[in-house]
């Protein structure tokens, strides 16, 4: 059963500063959303509040609902640690653990309570596989995860986050860092994963985002000034603003 | 929805259920908060005792504050018992600044030259020899004046070698790596763009220290010195070793001498625990703690205006 | 045309302040490695020659020539493990909790100047201290015990800095990953951060183990200025005779250089401590190597292409 996935009425404040200015909206299931606008939009404080990282953040004040599952994630009662176990996030740089590659797969699913050796092989293999790393890292899953290159380690990271099953996959830019290689494994990775769970993506590479979204989110000065289909984001915006930044006007 | 007829709380804790990591956390607060908390009772016990065991002296043995200050006879034997700590008090001042005067400039010259002159081998050979010697044993210090010090000054300058200048001498060595070390760290964490707006402008290399570096690192260079003081007043062995172990104020300086450690440090095995001779010498530990406290506020306020 | 002389004037002159300056400089460097150097070469050469395997190993003599450092070499290392056993636990936790939990505000302010104060304490005062609560109060006596307690408050500060110095240089994107991943913070903390800051610490560690090795005035009126016969075939730690007896008495070898000096009659007692400072001096660069490379081969082994459990 897809769940549920949405925003209501939700703001971000970094002191007196209203980074995200009460944006309402919903996630569909087995669908890419991408979140573009110019730097500073909020778009990536946005992502970042999904699974409430925002709150590492000092002086940071969130306002509204997350709703997920008929649960309001932004609620002070709810566990913030169980909630991020079931929303996975990758980041721009890559970040693997100082860990061999197994071990960097492997901690998740082991901490959540796997402690079955073939099992957890078993879980390496398929979040590997999943992100296209597993032919090339197979014979090497001993070695730190800091001898992959960039690209690889990115894969690693999503592959990491794939590891304990996520539903709904927060990816801030995951490809920017990259070469063009490695971009493109990435892009074909998220086509791929859409099937399985949501997948919500900041990037300020507008052809990616025509490329791998299903629905795109146009932010401005926090704001959310569109939201709907890719296809017609891209070739029919109803806003002026939406449509010079897609056609490089400014940002 | 179906949740409507239950709390909140149980709707919760059905969705979320009691965890480990939970309790994970809350080992982690707890283990982390006992450590600090026994940090924190341990300098607030060292402040207690040091203090109560200090004032007893006057408190409760009635010696007069001018008499321990000012007194310049200290006789705690005798049958009408004198304690004029005053002598051991200048000895600390005298050694601390005579070894600053003399350490100071070596260091601050050791650090522009590690920076400034020879930036590479500075960094990749002196930078750790001068850690290494900071790392050396004070009763080696102490050992080192017994051995090389004090007969060269007995040999080529006059006295018995041992004095208040010995024991300078053995504290400018002991310090001078601590000042040379801060002094370095901050040279080295100068912008570059600095120097070289300076040198841009045609001036030589001295104009560029004195004019532009030394002035922007001088509260650092000041942290170091003071840094540097703050060890050589509370060194005890080292000192104790070389100065002579008279007590009175020196008129020169190859004449013996003692600081308020050394005499801690000789006293401390000879007197009885609560005896009026034993207070007095946790009286001069408390002006030792008490000059700790101003050593870390003159830091503290030098730290402001570097940061400013 | 005069102004352009007068220019010329005054950059010769200071070229000339330039050079003197530099030479000067060059000078007082110099002149400071050549001391700093000549000392403890002296040190060396003059100990050397007084070092050998008997020497190390034998027990002092305080009448005759040709006593040695046995025990009090021993002593060292053992208080230096001691002390290292309370103060590593309690340092990682006062400085996880300084680097990983401490919110800015006034506690935090006033957590920080109690360790800057505590670090710049006099190690006499604390040997007092240690001498009134320890020895007296708790009635631990002169031992290996109450020297250790005593160092580790003359240790802690700075154990304490390592630790928050070396939790702060883990990459904060470490941090998140393991947000993002629902691990617990302490988890995060102990699984992912740790083994991150563990090459600093380690070096951290070895460095402040080469400062208690070499202490010695917290420690006259806490471990003591006597060492009792001891039998090294004895392992039961609650025998006096026993070396390993946490509540006897120990000399280390810093506070025994001490009293040689002050007060040794041995004939030989100059050689003695000549040797004994050798050692002591030897056994801190032995410090001071291990924790660079340690701590370089560590960082190595956890981010290079070799198998690694």
């Amino acid at each position: 059963m897809a769940l549920p996935f949405s925003t209501e009425d939700l703001s971000i404040y970094y002191g007196e500063y209203q980074a995200v200015k009460n944006i309402s909206m919903s996630f569909p299931a087995q669908s890419v959303t991408a979140l573009i606008g110019p730097s500073g939009c909020g778009k990536s404080t946005f992502l970042r509040s999904l699974n409430r990282m925002n709150d590492e953040i000092a002086g940071s004040r969130t306002t509204g609902h997350i709703w997920m599952d008929g649960i309001d994630l932004t609620a002070s009662s709810t566990d913030v640690i169980k909630l991020r176990q079931r929303i996975g996030m990758v980041w721009q740089r890559p970040n693997p653990f100082f860990k061999s590659i197994y071990e960097n797969i492997a901690f998740g699913p082991r901490y959540y309570g796997t402690k079955n050796r073939k099992q957890l092989d078993e879980i390496v293999e398929s979040s590997l596989r999943k992100a296209a790393l597993w032919d090339e890292v197979k014979d090497r899953l001993k070695e730190s995860a800091l001898s992959l290159s960039g690209g690889q380690q990115q894969r690693l990271c999503i592959a990491r986050a794939l590891s304990v099953t996520p539903q709904i996959l927060l990816l801030d830019e995951p490809a920017s860092a990259l070469d063009p290689v490695s971009t493109g494994k990435v892009e074909e990775l998220i086509s791929e994963l859409k099937d399985e769970l949501r997948i919500v993506i900041v990037t300020h590479n507008m052809q990616q985002a025509a490329r791998v979204s299903n629905y795109t989110a146009y932010f401005y000065l926090g704001k959310l000034m569109e939201h709907g289909e890719t296809d017609t984001i891209f070739t029919n915006p109803t806003q002026q603003s939406t449509q010079d930044y897609i056609m490089g006007r400014f940002g | 929805m179906e949740q409507s007829n239950t709390t909140p709380r149980e709707a919760r804790r059905r969705a979320w259920p009691m965890e480990k990591h939970r309790v994970e956390d809350w080992i982690g607060r707890i283990y982390t908060s006992i450590c600090v908390v026994f940090l924190i009772a341990v300098i607030i016990s060292i402040v207690y005792f040091v203090t109560s065991k200090g004032v007893a002296t006057f408190a409760v043995n009635g010696v007069s504050l001018k008499e321990f200050f000012l007194g310049t006879n200290w006789n705690p034997q005798a049958d009408t018992p004198s304690f004029g700590a005053l002598p051991f008090i200048t000895g600390s001042f005298m050694v601390t600044l005579l070894a600053a005067l003399i350490a100071s400039p070596l260091s601050i010259s050791a650090a522009l030259f590690m920076t400034e002159i020879v930036p590479s081998f500075g960094k990749r050979i002196l930078q750790p020899a001068i850690e290494l010697l900071s790392g050396i044993p004070s009763v080696v210090y102490g050992f080192i004046g017994l051995s090389v010090i004090v007969p060269f000054l007995r040999e080529h300058v006059g006295g018995q070698g041992i004095g208040i200048g010995a024991g300078a001498l053995v504290l400018s060595i002991m310090i001078l790596p601590t000042i040379t070390s801060v002094a370095a760290d901050a040279l080295a964490s100068l912008p570059r763009g600095l120097r070289e707006a300076s040198y841009a402008l045609g001036a030589t290399r001295w104009q560029t220290i004195y004019r532009v570096v030394l002035p922007t690192v001088m509260p650092a260079l000041l942290t170091g010195i003071v840094l540097g003081m703050a060890r050589a007043f509370g060194e005890a062995l080292a000192v104790q070793m070389v100065i002579g172990n008279s007590p009175h104020i020196p008129t020169s300086l190859l004449e013996s001498a003692s600081t308020l450690t050394s005499v801690i440090t000789l006293g401390m095995g000879n007197t009885a625990m609560g005896s009026i001779q034993n207070n007095a010498l946790w009286s001069m530990a408390l002006v030792l703690m008490l000059m700790t406290f101003v050593f870390v506020l003159i830091i503290r306020l030098l730290e402001r205006r570097n940061r400013l | 045309m005069s102004t352009v002389k007068v220019n010329q004037k005054a950059r010769k002159r200071a070229k000339a302040t330039d050079k003197l300056a530099t030479v000067l400089i060059v000078t007082f460097a110099m002149a400071i490695v050549a001391i700093l150097l000549g000392l403890l070469g002296f040190i060396l050469f003059r100990g050397l020659g007084h070092i050998s395997w008997n020497f190390l190993t034998s027990v002092p003599q305080t009448m005759r020539a040709g006593g040695g450092i046995g025990p009090q070499l021993f002593n060292s290392l053992f208080l230096l493990f001691l002390t290292m056993l309370i103060t590593v636990p309690l340092g990682l936790g006062a400085g996880i909790y300084m680097s990983e939990y401490a919110k800015p505000g006034k506690l935090t302010n006033f957590i920080r100047l109690v360790v800057e104060v505590l670090s710049s304490f006099p190690s006499i005062v604390i040997g007092l201290f240690g001498l009134l609560l320890l020895v007296n109060t708790f009635n631990l006596g002169f031992s290996l015990l109450s020297g250790a307690l005593a160092l580790t408050i003359f240790n802690l500060p700075l154990m304490v800095r390592i630790t928050e110095q070396a939790f702060a240089g883990v990459p904060k994107e470490q941090k998140e990953a393991g947000l993002a991943l629902g691990l617990s913070k302490w988890k995060i903390i102990t699984s992912i951060m740790l083994p991150v800051a563990i090459p600093s610490l380690i070096t951290g560690t070895i460095l402040a183990s080469g400062r208690v090795f070499g202490e010695a005035a917290a420690l006259l009126f806490t471990a003591g200025m006597s060492t009792p016969p001891l039998d090294f075939t004895n392992w039961n730690p609650f025998s006096p005779r026993s070396p390993i007896n946490p509540l006897r008495p120990a000399e280390t070898l810093a506070v025994y250089i001490w009293k040689v000096n002050s007060e040794g009659i041995a004939p030989d007692a100059t050689q003695i401590a000549a040797g004994a400072s050798a050692v002591l001096v030897i056994m801190v660069l032995i410090f001071n190597l291990l924790a660079r490379f340690l701590g370089r081969t560590l960082y190595r082994y956890m981010t290079a292409s070799r198998r690694m459990s």
